[in-house]
């Protein structure tokens, strides 16, 4: 009875935030798909009614729509990979004791402080500027013909940027990881002749699975909505070379004026979402069962 | 073979040393513990044996071959660890098999080892199961079966058995030391308790501050004890110490006398006091008696007596069985 009463009172007491949290999610989602179905121009308020399916139609046959699907995923694969790869190399590198290891930490987390239309613009005219950028200096320092990153290679770029911001997410969760790793366990792979490298693989990687899970779900949300990096650097292009699914909705709906087609955009996007998640937990979710 | 020789070596974590200058000679095939009270580094000698600490002075020599400078995988020893140290997400096989995996062992050849150690281990039935789904025993047996699959030249124990409950360790020690009369291994082992060095050591190394204070049989440190520290550390109850007039009698700065080689009596004897706590084993009693001018001291009764917490009572210690030391400690 006790529980009884607890499980009651618990119930009453999240009913406030279970609400909000409803509304919250609720009305934005209910609004996109009443959208969707909607004649709704921006440019033109006598377009009005119900629209069937043609937003769909038309937002499916844009032809920015297939690139902007693989440029998703390209983004947010690319840079999975980039910052599960690096940051199990920081962290390596950080775990262990060196001279100003707490200067160090701080600096290495600093990138995520940075804000992502700053880093932006940072990266693109400090660094990437093909004629004062800094990467322009290093390769006329070694006598080569300087890079026109955001030209030449627009989605590496903005692959490179979304990186850099959550290289030290990425670390983070995997340092603290590894420091979970009990070090028994590291001296007794040692005593059984495990040389540094066979250590890696055969503990410190395993013990590390599901860090590298928790990086990879979480960072595939934020991923697949990247917007202000392309927004700034390379606004999508050239042509459709670095539009994403929300740069491609952002396109449509805003700068064409197009309400109903954006919103259809939307609904797509979350289908995307669905089936990256499913995918992911297929592939990696397991790792998460104690 | 497995004979290990701590020549005059010396240890120093940043500035404070741990260990000031041990020299021991272990002999092959001969089960060894190291016990002391926590601190007095027991167990970092032990990683000084294992490699796994870098000694600051002095030489380690395994089978007469100086290995002071080599990594702790080319000592050929295996350890077996307090926390057992099992890889979680390996089942028991790959865990057993992990150190000839590791020597690039043929696989077949490999198989039949962890084979034959779970065999020995009793951990046929579990050899697909993961850690965790183990009980407390089974895994300090498979910490075992991995380190004896690569048949080192001495097993080297850093506490294995505090993790365990009570009558488990029972059960363990027996196990351990059966290993050692089937494997003839040389083996060292740490504990913080004498009634395991007493029961499971062929001979017994008590550390105190990272000196060794006595080096022996079990029997050699109960009936000879080099010092107070060894006396008091040795033996369940701890000897009983008087100083001042009563050890003035016998010509000592204090004297020890062990709780089961005190008589007590209602009418007379050397020390009179009164019964304080009594603790009933069964088969024995322990009386906790405040003697007058000494405190409180321990005897060893029958199961069955008559005293009861309050009575006024004599102690008489045997004679033969009393143990003089000096004002420095050391037995006279």
């Amino acid at each position: 009875m006790a529980t009884r009463q607890t499980h009651r009172l618990a119930r009453l007491m999240m009913t406030p935030s279970v609400a909000a949290l409803l509304l919250w999610m609720l009305v934005p989602l209910a609004l996109t798909i009443w959208f969707s179905f909607q004649r709704y121009r921006l440019t033109n308020p006598a377009i009005s009614g119900f629209a069937g399916f043609s937003n769909f139609s038309f937002f499916v046959t844009d032809p920015a729509f297939w690139p902007a699907i693989l440029n998703t995923l390209l983004i947010a694969g690319g840079v999975l990979v980039l910052t599960a790869g690096l940051g199990i190399g920081l962290a390596l590198m950080l775990d262990q004791p060196i001279f100003g290891q707490g200067i160090v930490r701080i600096l290495m987390i600093s990138p995520f402080f940075v804000m992502p239309p700053v880093a932006a613009v940072i990266w693109k005219h400090e660094l990437m500027n093909p004629t004062w950028g800094v990467f322009a200096s290093v390769s006329r320092f070694f006598g080569m013909e300087p890079v026109n990153w955001l030209g030449s290679f627009p989605l590496l770029s903005i692959i490179l940027i979304v990186a850099w911001q959550w290289l030290p997410f990425a670390t983070l969760i995997l340092l603290t990881a590894m420091q979970s790793l009990s070090e028994e366990q590291k001296e007794a792979a040692e005593m059984d002749g495990a040389n540094v490298f066979r250590r890696f693989w055969y503990i410190i990687l395993p013990h590390l699975a599901r860090a590298i899970t928790v990086v990879i779900l979480i960072q595939t949300i934020y991923l697949l909505g990247v917007y202000a990096e392309i927004q700034i650097t390379t606004g999508g292009g050239p042509g459709f070379a670095s539009t994403n699914l929300p740069f491609l909705i952002y396109n449509v709906g805003v700068l064409g004026g197009n309400i109903g087609a954006g919103a259809a955009g939307g609904l797509v996007a979350v289908v995307l979402a669905n089936v990256v998640a499913i995918f992911l937990m297929r592939a990696v979710g397991r790792n998460l069962d104690a | 073979m497995g004979s290990i020789t701590l020549e005059h070596v010396n240890k120093t974590f940043g500035g404070h040393q741990v260990i000031p200058d041990v020299s021991l000679e272990i002999k092959d095939g001969e089960f060894v513990v190291f016990v002391g009270p926590s601190g007095c580094g027991k167990s970092t000698l032990l990683r000084l044996i294992a490699g796994l600490e870098d000694t600051t002075g002095g030489h380690i020599k395994l089978d007469g071959v100086d290995v002071t400078d080599k990594g702790p995988a080319h000592r050929g020893l295996a350890m077996v660890f307090q926390s057992y140290a099992l890889y979680p997400h390996m089942t028991v096989r790959q865990n057993i098999g992990f150190p000839l995996k590791m020597a690039n062992m043929d696989k077949a050849a490999a198989e039949q080892k962890v084979n034959d150690a779970a065999r020995v281990l009793n951990l046929t039935d579990y050899l697909d199961r993961k850690p965790r789904m183990l009980s407390g025993g089974q895994r300090q047996r498979v910490a075992i079966g991995r380190a004896i699959v690569r048949q080192p030249k001495a097993f080297l124990f850093d506490e294995p058995l505090s993790n365990l409950d009570a009558a488990l360790r029972v059960n363990m020690r027996i196990e351990i030391t059966e290993l050692h009369q089937q494997l003839k291994t040389t083996m060292v082992y740490v504990t913080h308790d004498q009634v395991e060095a007493m029961t499971m050591a062929d001979r017994i190394v008590v550390l105190n501050a990272g000196r060794v204070e006595q080096f022996g049989t079990p029997l050699e440190l109960y009936k000879a004890p080099a010092n107070k520290f060894v006396a008091g550390f040795i033996g369940s109850p701890k000897m009983n110490f008087f100083e001042g007039a009563a050890a003035g009698k016998y010509q000592a700065a204090s004297v020890g006398v062990r709780p089961e080689h005190i008589r007590i009596s209602r009418d007379a004897g050397d020390w009179q006091g009164r019964v304080g706590v009594a603790e009933h084993l069964g088969s024995d009693t322990f009386l906790h008696v405040h003697v007058e001018g000494a405190g409180l001291q321990t005897v060893r009764t029958e199961g069955e007596n008559s005293f009861n917490p309050g009575d006024e009572v004599w102690l008489t210690p045997d004679p033969a069985r009393i143990y003089r030391f000096d004002g420095a400690g050391l037995a006279l």
